[in-house]
């Protein structure tokens, strides 16, 4: 069974194991999530779920979106988002997805976007190494060569230059679930996750066959 | 900000007891060996508290055999089984890094008079 859920990262603490070790977290607030559509291979090519997260009013939605909760008598939502799941007939429209799919030990893969930074130098971007600050340095944070003279007579693709970083999709891979509270709908999760606090993010099953069962 | 701050007040020990920069104290360390455990007492000053809440740390300073050993405890660990204050002390500083600096006779600090 595939299990992904939708949250919210509240921000990060630290907490005490019973070995007495003190382990970062990042407190999540995931679910409820309700399903507000099955997509089956039959109808839409590939099976799928859609579920919404997040309770908001009704004049915050447009008229499209408001008839597509409608039809599935469920609550509005902010957030919908699909999930592909291999499973599709454990799942109805407008059944539960709650936090304690996940229990303690388990292994996830937690999708989000990354902060953004803005139009940020090459140090910053692509991690180069700064110029010498005086002695006569006239090379002090620049992006460094653009390349070779008349051949090519370009500067080539994928040169590191400076531009906007953040704001990216990124995935991070393997970690664990240090506790779970179902009634406050909590996934207290080792370590940092992406983006700033009320960040919406993806929570899976990790695709990492080692940590599975 | 509220869920962090139960998270974290769910987790601070009250039977903690009060004690500042100065103390002597005697923290009694849970230590396992195997699958027994047993008590082990590292007494010595604390020559400085460090952060607050959940984060609130506390280093002990002791001369064993004339080598200078400091060991630094999270306060509200679940490995220290119990903390007792041995003698208060008085001080003008927060941090007693100081002590480093000296031997003997120079390491006393006087007792705080009420």
């Amino acid at each position: 069974m595939t299990k992904a859920i939708l949250g919210k990262k509240l921000g990060m603490t630290q907490v005490f194991t019973e070995d007495g070790l003190l382990v970062p977290v990042t407190v999540v607030e995931a679910g409820p999530c309700v399903v507000t559509q099955v997509k089956t291979p039959e109808k839409d090519g590939y099976s799928a779920i859609q579920v919404g997260f997040e309770d908001i009013p009704e004049r915050l939605l447009n008229k499209p979106l408001k008839g597509h909760f409608d039809k599935a008598k469920v609550p509005y939502k902010r957030y919908l988002r699909e999930l592909r799941v291999s499973n599709i007939g454990d799942y109805k429209v407008g059944s539960q997805i709650k936090a304690d799919i996940f229990s303690k030990g388990d292994r996830v893969d937690v999708t989000g976007y990354t902060k953004g930074k803005g139009f940020t130098g090459n140090i910053k971007r692509w991690n180069h190494s700064r110029g010498p600050e005086s002695h006569g340095s006239k090379y002090h944070r620049g992006p460094g060569s653009m390349g070779s003279n008349t051949f090519p007579g370009r500067v080539l693709k994928t040169k590191k230059l400076p531009g906007r970083m953040g704001v990216e999709r990124v995935t991070i891979q393997n970690l664990e679930v240090v506790k779970v509270d179902p009634e406050k709908n909590l996934l207290l999760i080792k370590g940092a996750v992406p983006g700033p606090k009320g960040a919406l993010l993806v929570i899976k099953e990790t695709v990492k066959q080692a940590a599975k069962k | 900000m509220d869920i962090i701050k139960a998270i974290e007040s769910e987790q601070i020990r009250k039977d903690i007891p009060e004690f500042n920069v100065g103390d002597t104290v005697r923290v009694y360390v849970k230590v396992v060996e195997g699958n027994r455990q047993r008590l082990q007492a590292f007494e010595g000053v604390v020559i400085q508290k460090k952060n607050g809440g959940i984060r609130e740390t506390f280093t002990v300073r002791r001369v064993s055999y004339g080598v200078g050993v400091e060991r630094t405890f999270p306060l509200h660990s679940p490995m220290i089984d119990h903390i007792e204050v041995i003698r208060k002390g008085k001080v003008r500083r927060a941090k007693l890094f100081y002590l480093r600096n000296r031997v003997g006779k120079a390491t006393k600090i006087r007792e705080k008079g009420f």
